[in-house]
């Protein structure tokens, strides 16, 4: 948690400081998901379904955000092909 | 005032209206946005009067017929957070129903303008006259201006634009008028001309804040485009620290207040004492009233009386409750003997009416300070005739003679 | 009309609800957030009411919006949502602002409509105040605790229904909130889960394009509340709509229609699955898996069959 400001330097009407991406809420996990790239197809569908976002796509290749991932298994439990795992944190 | 002001002034118009019409011309001529409002009496008139203003083409205003209060203030948090400029008025129960939002409202610093036609707060249900209910409110960060008569609510109408949507105060305002003794009796309003008060008041622009997570500064509004959080959750270690910028905002309203209370005396020639306090006759005064709203007419109407028969006696009228006048109430009256404050409100359990606690409050630090005693009037449209405040007038007198209190808190016009 | 989805172009694009919040894992809410403004273009504006999507997604000093977002209070959305659109309509009459439209997206529980927010919603509808009111419905109150709501389907075991000794879960249906809204002839209403993602987000385009108040009913599975596993919410969703438990439809201007699989079932009345495969996943139903309690499963399954044969001739399908 970073230093708490005091009133002065606060902006107008309780507008917030920061985006969110700040707060890293990957070490929420304890089961964290594994992509084999080999069988992914692409079909975007853990893309769809992940509540943080915590996959990401470039235009090639689906990768995870570690940074963020709850390790709710989402990903893994909808993907069609099997190409998604979740492996113990280690 | 110079000639071609004094023409410009007489360009406007005179015309008999009772003072929620007299709200709703103010409304008419100030460049509002949107208008969402549920009757209830006696405030109906402001919002049919408006809907005439309406249908009639003559404004530009959305006027939004919400289905309840609460909703009503609501929609104006909406509408003042997209950037309008926004006004509603209500009266009791429908101010009491919509109380959670009044702290929303000067929470997210929104400038929304008020009207409230003061009116007992059921039960029983009644529908006259007393400050029960904006009394209720007086922490909720709103400014409460309370007006003597329908020319000062026509004219506070439009300075509350001002003033709440003035950077340094940036809080909703809440223009008190009392019910049917103001709002349903006729009294001629002088009414300046459209082009001068459209200029006076202007057109709302939201102000600029710089947004940490944006890095540039943007205009404190919902525009559709700029990624504004208004409203978040504030845990234990942050709420605190927003409330001091209300604090503060308030207290820098004061300045606010006495100077849009000129700059409009500019224009109209009419003022009302600095803005916060209008004092009568306090100069060799010995004792003193000091009241809120419509009553002060009475009261003066029997100090003049007195004065003329050499009794030694002014009246303070506290036009501004909040801030309380702190300053100016104690400078006002610090020479005074004795002073009795009238509360048309009580708060249940305390010692005395909220008006006379904020005054002994005031005095509490002072070297010499007045007695202060306390009369409750005129709860549930309980007239307060010349001859109630001549009681008051009697004990006044009579304590300043003894220099002793036998009862602090006292009550005129019940029958016990 | 026809809307094409390219999900890789969309999925290059910056997400407008950005991760870091406090969401529980595998919550529904946030797919259906970004679902639901993936499928919306141009200027925007959310109102958030009180609940579990406001407060995790804005807890000072950090907010998960990247586009402009109001919280006012709990109850009142709907009203919020009709000031804004005031505010807009005002504005663009005195020439300040020029945007052709300005999407007004509310998000609100079915804390905050079913119950203490259904005056607002129903005024806001009634006036016809420009809007599209999305209603994240995971029944129950979920963000103080778990606490049943008008959406609290029957049986359902909450912290103040709880299933005890003499009393199985919740006594009362689940109140027909997107029916109430139809009634009220809003343009469009309908419904969609987080699972069927196409449907909801052509859904969601559709009722953008149209003027006046619309109103989507989504199902928003809760790990903690219904109590599952968290990687089960998409699955539950399927199940939900497999089980006519919550059907897929539109109505739009007195025409009703079945969507997706809704559609596909009321053409294969053998793919409808019997209400236990929905209860059985979910602890908040275990108690009605217990024989005495069966009473309460045929009473529900009733219910639902009852709605379903009425949603099907609406639709005008045999």
């Amino acid at each position: 948690m970073s230093e708490l400001k005091g009133w002065r330097e606060l902006p107008l009407g309780a507008v917030p400081l920061k985006f969110s991406t700040e707060f890293k809420t990957g070490d929420w996990r304890t089961f964290k998901p594994v992509i084999d790239e080999d069988k992914c197809v692409r079909c975007m569908l853990c893309w769809v379904y992940c509540p943080e976002p915590s996959i990401l796509w470039d235009g090639v290749r689906i990768s995870i955000d570690y940074r963020y991932c709850k390790g709710c298994g989402i990903c893994a439990r909808e993907c069609p092909v099997n190409a998604i795992r979740m492996v113990p944190e280690g | 005032m110079s000639l071609v002001q004094a023409l410009e002034v007489f360009k406007g118009r005179v015309m008999a209206l009772n003072g929620d019409e007299a709200v709703a011309w103010a409304v008419k001529q100030s460049n509002v946005d949107v208008v969402a409002a549920y009757p209830i009496t006696p405030q109906t008139i402001i919002v049919e009067k408006f809907s005439e203003f309406v249908a009639d083409g003559e404004v530009h205003t959305e006027f939004v017929p919400v289905e309840s209060e609460h909703s009503a203030l609501s929609a104006c948090v909406g509408a003042a957070a997209a950037g309008a400029r926004v006004f509603t008025a209500t009266a009791s129960q429908g101010l009491a129903l919509m109380w959670e939002i009044l702290y929303v409202a000067s929470g997210l610093r929104l400038p929304i303008v008020m009207a409230v036609v003061n009116r007992a707060l059921s039960a029983p249900i009644n529908i006259h006259c007393d400050h029960s209910d904006t009394m209720g409110a007086r922490d909720s960060g709103w400014i409460q201006l309370y007006v003597e008569d329908s020319q000062e609510a026509y004219d506070t109408t439009i300075q509350a634009f001002k003033i709440a949507e003035h950077p340094d105060v940036l809080l909703p305002v809440m223009v008190n008028l009392d019910g049917f003794f103001l709002s349903h009796t006729l009294q001629n309003v002088n009414l300046l001309p459209d082009d001068v008060v459209k200029k006076f008041v202007g057109i709302r622009r939201p102000v600029k804040i710089y947004v940490p997570y944006l890095g540039r500064e943007v205009p404190l509004a919902l525009d559709g485009k700029t990624p504004i959080t208004m409203g978040p959750l504030d845990l234990q270690d942050y709420y605190f620290e927003h409330k001091m910028h209300q604090v503060k905002a308030i207290e820098n309203s004061r300045d606010v207040i006495m100077k849009v209370n000129e700059e409009y005396a500019e224009l109209s020639g009419r003022s009302y004492g600095n803005g916060l306090v209008v004092p009568y006759g306090l100069d060799d005064a010995e004792v003193a009233i000091v009241v809120l709203g419509s009553a002060a007419g009475t009261v003066r109407y029997v100090i003049r009386r007195l004065r003329r028969r050499g009794v030694k006696i002014g009246m303070l009228r506290i036009r501004a409750f909040r801030p309380f006048p702190v300053n100016d109430v104690v400078k006002a009256l610090k020479d005074v003997k004795v002073v009795c404050a009238m509360d048309r409100s009580l708060s249940f359990g305390a010692l005395g009416g909220p008006l006379f606690n904020e005054l002994r409050s005031a005095f509490y630090d002072e070297g010499s300070r007045p007695i202060i005693l306390n009369y409750i009037y005129g709860l549930g449209g309980r007239d307060i005739p010349p001859s109630a405040v001549k009681v008051i007038v009697d004990e006044l007198l009579n304590v300043a003679k003894t220099m002793e209190v036998k009862e602090l808190v006292k009550y005129v016009g019940v029958r016990e | 009309m026809s809307f094409a989805i390219n999900i890789k172009e969309l999925a290059k694009k910056p997400p407008k609800l950005l991760p870091g919040h406090r969401l529980c894992a595998g919550c529904a809410a946030p797919v259906l957030v970004k679902l639901t403004l993936l499928a919306s273009e141009g200027p925007t504006i959310v109102v958030n009411a009180t609940g579990c999507l406001e407060v995790a997604t804005t807890i000072f000093p950090y907010t998960s919006w990247a586009v402009p977002w109001i919280h006012n209070a709990f109850e009142n959305a709907a009203s919020t949502a009709s000031g804004i659109d005031a505010a807009i309509k005002a504005l663009r009459r005195r020439g300040a602002i020029k945007d052709e439209r300005v999407n007004i997206i509310v998000f609100a529980g079915d804390g905050g409509t079913y119950d203490i927010g259904l005056q607002a919603l129903s005024g806001a509808v009634e006036r016809g105040h420009n809007f599209l009111y999305i209603l994240y419905d995971n029944e129950a109150y979920m963000n103080t605790g778990i606490q049943r709501s008008g959406g609290t389907p029957l049986g359902a075991a909450t912290t103040t229904s709880p299933a005890g000794k003499v009393i199985p879960g919740k006594l009362q249906q689940k109140k027909p909130i997107a029916d109430i809204i139809v009634a009220h002839k809003a343009p469009y209403v309908a419904t969609v889960t987080p699972a069927h993602w196409v449907d909801l987000m052509r859904k969601v385009k559709k009722a953008l394009s149209i003027e006046g108040p619309k109103f989507i009913h989504a199902l928003s599975p809760c790990p903690r509340g219904w109590r599952y596993d968290s990687d089960l919410s998409i699955e539950i969703a399927k199940l939900a709509v497999d089980t006519c438990y919550f059907p897929l439809w539109e109505y739009e201007n007195g025409v009703w229609r079945l969507t997706d699989r809704s559609l596909v079932i009321a053409r294969n009345p053998k793919l409808k699955k019997p209400i236990t495969e929905f209860l059985k996943v979910q602890a908040r139903f275990k108690h009605l898996l217990r024989p005495e309690n069966a009473y309460v499963v045929k009473k529900l399954q009733d219910y639902i069959d009852a709605m379903w044969s009425d949603l099907i001739k609406r639709a005008g399908l045999k």
